[in-house]
C-alpha cells in the first residue's frame, strides 16, 4: 500500500501593519475605527508610563517586585477591545493594558505588588480574574469559567492569556484538551515574549511555532504579529466567533517581546544581547502605532506632549490612591480564610501575640510562667 | 429510613443535592455512564444527563482546575479524584488556588467546591491506591477535610459540604464503603463539618479515631473490659478539640488511631492540643497507633500496616497500666 497522507495542515500568520509602516488595507478594512485607534493608543502610552513609575517605585523601597509589561501592549489590548465587556479574562500578570481597557482601576495592579491581597478584590462587573501567579494554572480557570456560562446557556466565553513558557506546564496542555474535547468557548492566548525569565522559547517548544501545539487537541491555530494591534484584533474577531458561535476553543500565538526584565527583581542583561533588544525596539508596539497615526494625519508632537502628561498624571494619581490606602489591622489575616472563622482560627487571632498561640486564654502558659517567675 | 452502605448513602446524597440545586455537576473519569469505579456515581449520568455527570478526559489537574473555574463562575462542582494516590497531579491547583483563592481576593472570588476521593487501605487495591494523606490537606489553610465512619455520616457531611462556600476534600474509607449497612433517612439533613461523634460513651480512657479506623476501634473497645468512650472526628480540619478536651479531662487517658505515618500523621496535632488543653488532667501519656513512616505497602503485607483491633488493645492496656 502506498504511503498517504494521515494530516496535512499549515498555520496562518496574520500581520497587517508591520514595523516599517506598510498596512494591509485588504485585512485592516473596518478593523479599528479611528477614533477607537487614538484611544488605544492613549492606553498604551498610559501603561507604558505605569511600567516606568513602577520600576522607581520599586527601585526607591515603595513597591515590592514588580512585573514590567513594556512591549506587550498591544497584545491584550487588542484582545481586550474585541472582547464583550462580560466576556471572562483570566490573565497572569503581563495584561495591564487590557485589564486598564476593561475598567480595572491602577491602583488595584499596584495594590497587589504593594503586598496587599485588597489589589485582587476585583469587582465581578469587570470579568477579570485576579492575576494568576503560578505559570499555566489559569487557563483551567478560564477553561471552567466558560464551561459555567455555557452550561446556564449563556453567551459568555473566556478569553486567557499566558507566555510561551507556560505552554511547557501541563495544565496548558490539560486545558486545551479539556476545552476542545468538551466544546467549551475558550480563546487560549499565548503571548509568545521570546523569554521564560532566562531562558529562551526554543527550550519550550523545539517546533517551528508555538502556535502549533494546539493542533494536536484539534484547535484552529493562529499566529499573528502581537506588536501589531490590528493583527491582534483580527484575529479576535475569528476567535471570538468560533468560541462564541460554535463554542469551538482557539489558539493565538501572538509573536511578542519582553522589552524589560523578567520582574524588577531580574536583570536581563545577563543573559540577552543588546542587538536582539533594539531590534525589538524597533518593533515597539507604541512607536508603530504612532507612526501609523501621524501618517494618517491623526497624530501630532503636541498632542503627544499632552498625552505624556495625562500618562504622567493618571499613574502619580493612581500612585498616590494606592500609596494612601491604610495598611488593614492584622486582625485582617485571620478573616478570609473560610467564609465563617473556625473556632481555633478566631483563637490563634485572639492569642497571636501571647507565647500561647491558639489556646484558651484562660490556659495561657505565659502568664502562669511570668507569675512563677 | 433505608438500609444503606456508604456508597448507597453518598449516591442518595448527590441525587437529593443535585436533584435540589441545578449548579451541582459532577465531573471526574468514568463517573458518567460506568458510575464510577466505586460505582458511587451509579445511575446519575442517565437521571442527570451528561451535562451534569461529566465523563472528563483523564487529568487530576485539570479537573480539579476546570472545576475552581466553575465554582467561581457560580456553579457547585462537586469533582471526584477516583483514587487519593492520583490527588497528586491536582495538588497544585487545590493548594495554589482553590485553598487560597478566598484569601487572596479578599472573597470576590471562591471556590465551593467538593473534591470527593476514596481514601485508605485494607482493599487489596494495587500500589498509590490505599494511601491515607488527610494531613497533608489539613495543613492547608483554606481547605476543609472531612472523612466519614458511617453511611448516616457520610450522607449528611457530604450534603453540608456541597452546601459549603469553601472548598471541602471529602475522603471516603474506601475500605467501609460496603462493609456495613446503617439506617439512613430517605429525608435530607445535615450533619455539621467540625462536629465530632461521640460512638460510645465511656469514663476510663479515650479513643480518638475517624475513617475507616473506627471500625477496628470498635472492635478493640467490644473486648476490652475498660469504660472507653470513642470519638470518630468527622472532620479533620477544622477538628472539634473541645469533644475531644470534654472527654480527655473526664478519663484523663487517651489513645489516638489512625492509617497514616505516624510521624506528622494528624494525631500528632491531637496529641499536642491535648497536652495543652488538659495536662494536669492527664494519668499517662497520649497514645498513638497509627501507619508506619514506611510506604504503605503492597496488599500482601497491608493489614501488617494497618491499625488491627490488637494494637488497639495493646495501646488500651500499655496506658491503663501506665
Amino acid at each position: 500500500m502506498p504511503i498517504t497522507k494521515a494530516l496535512e495542515t499549515h498555520i496562518d500568520h496574520i500581520s497587517i501593519l508591520d514595523e516599517h509602516g506598510s498596512f494591509d488595507e485588504k485585512l485592516g478594512k473596518d478593523l479599528i475605527p479611528d477614533e477607537d485607534l487614538l484611544k488605544l493608543y492613549q492606553h498604551m502610552v498610559v501603561c507604558r508610563k505605569l511600567d516606568e513609575i513602577a520600576f522607581k517605585l520599586q527601585r526607591s523601597g515603595r513597591m515590592g517586585t514588580f512585573p514590567q509589561n513594556m512591549g506587550q501592549e498591544a497584545t491584550s489590548l487588542g484582545a481586550a477591545y474585541m472582547l464583550e465587556d462580560t466576556d471572562w479574562m483570566v490573565t497572569c500578570y503581563r495584561e495591564n493594558c487590557g485589564l486598564f481597557w476593561r475598567g480595572l482601576p491602577m491602583e488595584k495592579i499596584l495594590q497587589h505588588w504593594m503586598g496587599d491581597e485588597r489589589g485582587n478584590q476585583i469587582d465581578r462587573k469587570h470579568y477579570c480574574t485576579p492575576i494568576a501567579v503560578p505559570i499555566g494554572t489559569q487557563m483551567l480557570h478560564a477553561t471552567g469559567l466558560a464551561w459555567g456560562a455555557k452550561y446556564r446557556g449563556e453567551s459568555q466565553i473566556a478569553c486567557t492569556f499566558f507566555g510561551d513558557g507556560a505552554t511547557s506546564e501541563g495544565d496548558f496542555h490539560e486545558a486545551m484538551n479539556f476545552a476542545a474535547n468538551l466544546d467549551i468557548p475558550v480563546i487560549f492566548f499565548c503571548q509568545n515574549n521570546q523569554w521564560a525569565i532566562s531562558v529562551p522559547t526554543s527550550i519550550q517548544c523545539s517546533a517551528p511555532t508555538v502556535a502549533q501545539r494546539g493542533m494536536a487537541y484539534g484547535v484552529e491555530c493562529l499566529q499573528c504579529d502581537g506588536n501589531d494591534i490590528f493583527a491582534v484584533a483580527w484575529c479576535m474577531k475569528k476567535a471570538i466567533e468560533s468560541a462564541r458561535d460554535h463554542n469551538r476553543p482557539i489558539f493565538i500565538e501572538a509573536v511578542t517581546y519582553r522589552l524589560g526584565d523578567h520582574t524588577t527583581a531580574d536583570d536581563a542583561r545577563r543573559y540577552r544581547d543588546d542587538e536582539e533588544v533594539a531590534l525589538w525596539q524597533s518593533r515597539d508596539p507604541l512607536k508603530r502605532m504612532r507612526a501609523f497615526l501621524e501618517a494618517k494625519g491623526m497624530w501630532n508632537d503636541a498632542q503627544q506632549t499632552e498625552l505624556d502628561e495625562h500618562a504622567e498624571a493618571t499613574v502619580t494619581a493612581a500612585v498616590e490612591r494606592a500609596e494612601g490606602i491604610e495598611t488593614p489591622s492584622r486582625d485582617d489575616i485571620f478573616n478570609w480564610t473560610f467564609a465563617d472563622i473556625p473556632e481555633q482560627i478566631a483563637k490563634q487571632r485572639d492569642t497571636m501575640r501571647t507565647t500561647s498561640l491558639g489556646q484558651d486564654p484562660s490556659q495561657i502558659a505565659s502568664e502562669q510562667a511570668t507569675t512563677k517567675a | 429510613m433505608a438500609n444503606l452502605t456508604l456508597v448507597q448513602a453518598i449516591n442518595l446524597a448527590l441525587v437529593q443535592e443535585m436533584e435540589k440545586d441545578e449548579r451541582v455537576m459532577i465531573l471526574g473519569e468514568d463517573v458518567g455512564l460506568n458510575g464510577g469505579v466505586f460505582r458511587v456515581t451509579e445511575g446519575l449520568f442517565n437521571r442527570f444527563g451528561g451535562d451534569r455527570v461529566i465523563d472528563t478526559p483523564l487529568a487530576e489537574s485539570g479537573i480539579i482546575g476546570t472545576s475552581i473555574g466553575l465554582a467561581m463562575s457560580g456553579q457547585r462542582p462537586v469533582p471526584e479524584i477516583q483514587f487519593e494516590g492520583f490527588l497528586g497531579p491536582a495538588y497544585d491547583q487545590i493548594c495554589s488556588h482553590a485553598a487560597r483563592m478566598r484569601t487572596r481576593t479578599r472573597s470576590a472570588f471562591t471556590v465551593p467546591m467538593t473534591i470527593r476521593v476514596p481514601v485508605g487501605g485494607g482493599i487489596h487495591a494495587p500500589e498509590l491506591h490505599s494511601d491515607s494523606p488527610e494531613a497533608i490537606y489539613a495543613h492547608q489553610p483554606g481547605l476543609k477535610v472531612v472523612m466519614p465512619a458511617s453511611p448516616y455520616d457520610a450522607k449528611g457531611l457530604l450534603i453540608s459540604a456541597i452546601r459549603d462556600p469553601d472548598p471541602v476534600i471529602f475522603f471516603e474509607p474506601k475500605r467501609i464503603y460496603r462493609a456495613f449497612r446503617e439506617e439512613v433517612p430517605e429525608d435530607e439533613y445535615t450533619v455539621p463539618i467540625g462536629k465530632a461523634r461521640t460512638v460510645c460513651e465511656g469514663e476510663e480512657l479515650t479513643i480518638v479515631s475517624w475513617g475507616a479506623s473506627v471500625v477496628q476501634c470498635m472492635q478493640a473497645i467490644e473486648r476490652s473490659n475498660d469504660s472507653i468512650e470513642l470519638i470518630d472526628l468527622r472532620t479533620i480540619y477544622p477538628i472539634d478539640m473541645d469533644a475531644i478536651e470534654a472527654s480527655v479531662k473526664k478519663t484523663g487517658r487517651c489513645v489516638i488511631v489512625h492509617e497514616a505515618p505516624r510521624t506528622s500523621g494528624f494525631g500528632a496535632e491531637i496529641a499536642t492540643q491535648i497536652m495543652e488543653r488538659c495536662f494536669l488532667h492527664l494519668e499517662a501519656p497520649v497514645q498513638r497507633v497509627a501507619g508506619f513512616d514506611t510506604i504503605m505497602p503492597y496488599y500482601k503485607l497491608e493489614t501488617e500496616y494497618l491499625p488491627d483491633a490488637d494494637r488497639i488493645e495493646k495501646a488500651i492496656n500499655e496506658i491503663r497500666a501506665y
